[in-house]
């Protein structure tokens, strides 16, 4: 990192080269084409077709169980599509084509495409048996191939993007939930991912905690190119932050719009019912 | 018959000897079975069905059998396939896999306990499958169940005097042979059971600090 820094308006330092955005812009991030999931008898997915180009923020919103997070486990690799294809900055995702049929990647493949992504999880996920520095530093020294000392220099200041320099030695059992949360997020951007996926991040958070975790996020936004996509329930987070939104209801996509437009004048009964409820609560 | 405390005294030194026999093969056997168990966990959730399944059959088949069956199968059995072991190796050998097959179940106790979360989050840090298990689930899973193997460990050591069977001169073997000798068998039983208890309880009280040790993570 060069270390060419700029700052946002009651925020934290953010170093502008973090997160490389060499694709030109209007690239395709995130292609799904007719995805469909089911677990069991659920029919969690039914059909999504999405696109997502480079650089766009979007915002996928919808009642619990109508198949937000499984968008982002899908385009994590964490599940797999029963049928339907994903692409990743126009790669296959999980798939390769041998002739004109799909058959699994291998790993050697899967792994390159995988590493554009990163994701933050609904519970964090942090490694307990690590300090917050350690987690930071483990995906680039083990996946990446960086040296301890490289790793250590990124690790400590993404630990410094997220306000968290001080807690670098410490585990996460001592840190609060929005502490934990950063340093996920931390550990997230150390691998520089050029897609990020944010999975209900604040939904397992009390209240006065969300607030910082917010605002780690909202400076990532404006300080890097990254593409981003939001499962998010805070309503007004997500009309600040993203261009676009999707709101989702039993598997299917109801309406796609940009998010000046959706929040203020949706054009669906569904919508409209869902923002009223969230709305009023 | 009264205890002969003279002859005690006089056969004393080589029954402790013969402790340092039954300390070897309780932790060779040990060694294996610590490592091996861990093996045929990883094996048992492999998520490829006929290495899951193969792995699963062999751990109920060994758990089902007594230990000492499988002593007489290998000492017995194996020479005439040409595989010739001394009975101090083949004792081990029993020992190892006998026990490999409770560890392998104590290790997936401890698997499963680490939340699903953490292998996800392996893969969004895009580790490959060795380093998962390396860097990020054995980590967790082993400290808890380090209780569990040190019981194991003591129960396996109080299993070794089954080796006197195919002739290993261990601690109870060398008492049988004393005892052949001198036609007195109080003394050198008894003494063979007072080693025994002075090992084994420092060693379930040092258990019992463990679990106490790991139960507070």
């Amino acid at each position: 990192m060069t270390g060419a820094r700029s700052s946002t308006p009651g925020g934290v330092p953010v170093p502008i080269d973090m997160a490389p955005t060499t694709a030109a812009a209007g690239v395709t991030a995130v292609r799904f084409r007719s995805v469909h999931k089911s677990f069991g008898a659920v029919r969690v997915l039914r059909g999504i077709d999405l696109e997502v180009p480079t650089g766009q923020r979007l915002a996928i919103i919808g009642p619990s169980g109508s198949g937000k997070t499984t968008i982002l486990r899908l385009a994590m690799t964490l599940e797999r599509p029963d049928s339907g294809t994903i692409e990743i900055e126009g790669e296959l995702l999980g798939q390769k084509r041998v002739g004109d049929r799909l058959v699994p990647d291998d790993e050697r493949h899967l792994r390159q495409v995988r590493g554009k992504i990163g994701m933050v999880f609904q519970h964090f996920n942090l490694f307990p048996h690590m300090t917050a520095l350690q987690n930071v530093m483990l995906g680039p020294v083990n996946a990446l191939g960086l040296t301890r000392a490289e790793a250590r220099t990124r690790g400590l200041e993404l630990l410094h993007v997220v306000g968290l320099e001080d807690k670098a030695d410490v585990h996460p059992r001592k840190l609060s939930g929005g502490q934990q949360q950063r340093v996920a997020i931390a550990r997230a951007l150390a691998m520089r991912p050029r897609i990020m996926l944010f999975d209900e991040v604040t939904s397992a958070l009390d209240p006065e905690l969300v607030g910082e975790v917010l605002t780690v996020i909202r400076n990532l936004a404006h300080e890097t190119a990254m593409t981003m996509l939001i499962v998010t329930h805070e309503m007004k987070f997500a009309a600040d932050i993203s261009d676009r939104v999707i709101f989702m209801d039993e598997g299917v996509i109801v309406e796609d719009a940009p998010s000046s437009v959706l929040f203020t004048n949706p054009a669906h009964e569904r919508t409209r019912a869902f923002l009223r409820a969230v709305l009023e609560r | 018959m009264t205890f002969d405390v003279d002859y005690a005294i006089r056969i004393l030194p080589t029954l402790l000897n013969a402790t340092v026999v039954t300390f070897q093969a309780t932790i060779w056997g040990m060694t294996f079975a610590v490592v091996g168990g861990l093996v045929l966990a990883i094996l048992r959730m492999s998520r490829f069905r006929p290495v899951s399944a193969t792995a699963g059959f062999y751990i109920e088949f060994i758990r089902s059998t007594p230990l000492l069956t499988q002593l007489f199968f290998l000492f017995y059995i194996l020479p005439l396939y040409g595989l010739a072991l001394s009975a101090f190796v083949t004792g081990v050998l029993a020992l190892g896999l006998h026990y490999s097959s409770y560890t392998a179940e104590v290790y997936r106790a401890g698997i499963t306990g680490v939340p699903r979360g953490q292998w996800e989050a392996a893969t969004t840090l895009n580790l490959g499958p060795l380093q998962t298990w390396r860097l990020i689930i054995l980590p967790q899973a082993i400290p808890p169940v380090i209780p569990a193997l040190g019981n194991y460990l003591v129960s396996m050591f109080k299993d070794t005097p089954l080796l006197a069977t195919i002739t290993v001169l261990e601690l109870l073997g060398t008492a049988l042979t004393e005892a052949g000798l001198s036609f007195r068998y109080l003394e050198p039983i008894t003494i063979v059971g007072a080693i025994f208890l002075a090992l084994s309880l420092p060693s379930a009280l040092l258990v019992r600090g463990l679990e106490r040790r790991f139960a507070t993570r």
